[in-house]
């Protein structure tokens, strides 16, 4: 059993997702975390009892590919990372544009709220 | 030609407990798509860990549901636990495991009283529900509480269960399985319950697999995962595997929730045979430094907590990501091609909960 997190390029992420879904993983989930100078996408797949989280990080007003194209299924998380957290993200299949949720506050858990 | 329409189904439905909105895109009284909308209660839980002590926020963990309190309890410690590098006592593990199965079988009992109660079958209803209120009274019994009963804490539990009281449970847990036995057979043999679950929404194991379907809908598909097998609290010294159907249709959802519920009685036998003596809790120091993610079976599903900490008492970030989540996305699929009289019926069949998602 393996759990592990790999450290990624933005670059890189939508093929190492293209290859997870090639080796029949499945997108457990997708994770924003607010960071210093950015965010930490954390996007965790699992295979029978093995868990691996590929994590890219992005600066303040840098965007990211979807990846919805690969794994459909992520239309919600994706939609909640960009809601709550402000991250950008281009090309989700299903873009509530900032929609899902019916709150006040723009990006409340982004990093300019942090200390709201 | 068929004649287009979309129909508003939601928030408010009969039912459904919780709000959830779909625009149902129907072609006649076919459903050719669905497009969900959540959202309505969210209440922005996760961002507490900013002003609540990682120990205190083990009573907001519990309460981002009322039926999988427990287990949301338990995920956060395990998560928190991991990261500071915490092995609890033997004990805790089995007395963890213990009040997860009375979780999971109170969920899928409550579940099957849903469902009885949207086939119209009132009595049946009823009788799931009263043997449901069995496990509360055990609950009450070994915690004071019947739904959220906070006794998890970073490093073990908060109280002990004695062996009479263990007996007790054993004898509760023998009757339970022989009053289950006149329910199952009457869900899974029933004309009524038959005629209306058997081929309906069904879902491959392909089409559950690559849409992220977790729980029991996912194994109603024949995928043998669950991921008590990773090993978490005392489940790794315990005889057990997951339940599996291959007709993925909402009968086979019934049956495999029906099968965990014998399964839970099974393992809370041989938990209770097993359980070691010893203390409960061991003292925790320090703050969590570092991060992890933990997987852990919730009644409806594979539930993911994150926790990552800077080595202060307030958490960085901590995420959970529920089986309803994971859920939605599969049900969108089984809604397809369906008639509209079936959407309220497939979308009890996924056990929605609304509350967790809307964490």
């Amino acid at each position: 059993m393996s759990d592990r997190i790999i450290t990624l390029g933005k670059a890189e992420l939508y093929a190492a997702a293209v290859q997870k879904k090639m080796n029949g993983w499945r997108l457990a989930q997708i994770c924003a975390v607010t960071t210093e100078d950015g965010y930490e996408m954390s996007y965790t797949f699992v295979k029978d009892k093995n868990m691996d989280t590929l994590r890219v990080h992005l600066d303040h007003h840098e965007s990211i590919s979807s990846i919805t194209q690969i794994f459909p299924c992520a239309f919600l998380q994706e939609n909640e990372a960009a809601e709550l957290f402000g991250v950008l993200i281009n090309n989700i299949t299903m873009d509530y544009k900032h929609k899902l949720y019916r709150i006040d506050v723009e990006a409340p858990f982004g990093p300019d709220k942090e200390e709201a | 030609m068929a004649k287009r329409s979309i129909i508003p189904f939601g928030p408010q439905h009969p039912v459904l407990p919780e709000p959830i909105h779909l625009d149902l895109v129907l072609e006649d009284e076919v459903v050719v798509e669905a497009i969900p909308n959540i959202g309505f209660v969210h209440r922005g839980l996760e961002k507490l860990v900013k002003t609540r002590g990682y120990k205190q926020y083990v009573y907001v963990a519990e309460r981002v549901c009322g039926i999988c309190s427990f287990g949301h309890g338990m995920g956060y410690c395990e998560s928190v636990e991991r990261v500071m590098g915490i092995d609890i006592p033997r004990r805790a593990k089995y007395l963890r495991t213990m009040w997860m199965e009375l979780s999971r079988i109170h969920s899928h009992l409550l579940w099957l009283g849903l469902l009885a109660d949207a086939l119209g079958f009132e009595s049946l209803f009823m009788q799931s529900w009263r043997l449901r209120e069995k496990i509360l009274d055990i609950f009450d019994a070994t915690t004071g509480g019947r739904i959220i009963f906070s006794v998890n804490q970073i490093g073990g539990v908060l109280k002990d269960v004695d062996r009479s009281m263990l007996q007790e449970i054993d004898k509760t847990i023998t009757e339970l399985e022989q009053e289950l036995t006149p329910i199952t057979n009457t869900f899974l043999e029933d004309a009524l319950v038959n005629n209306r679950l058997r081929g309906l929404g069904v879902l491959t194991k392909e089409q559950a697999y690559t849409a992220g379907a977790v729980g029991p809908m996912l194994r109603a598909s024949g995928v043998d995962y669950d991921s008590r097998e990773t090993g978490y609290a005392a489940y790794n010294e315990l005889n057990f595997g997951p339940i599996i159907a291959i007709e993925g249709d909402s009968y086979a959802r019934t049956k495999v929730r029906l099968a965990e519920i014998l399964q839970s009685f099974e393992i809370l036998h041989e938990l209770i045979s097993k359980i070691p003596e010893g203390e409960i809790a061991v003292p925790v120091k320090g703050n969590p430094k570092g991060e992890c993610f933990v997987r852990i079976e919730q009644p409806r599903g594979e539930a993911i907590y994150y926790t990552k900490g800077n080595g202060t008492k307030y958490l960085d970030r901590f995420r959970l990501r529920t089986p309803t989540t994971s859920n939605i996305p599969p049900m969108l699929d089984l809604l397809k091609g369906c008639q509209l009289g079936d959407v309220p019926l497939l979308i009890l069949t996924i056990d929605p909960c609304i509350s967790c998602t809307e964490r």
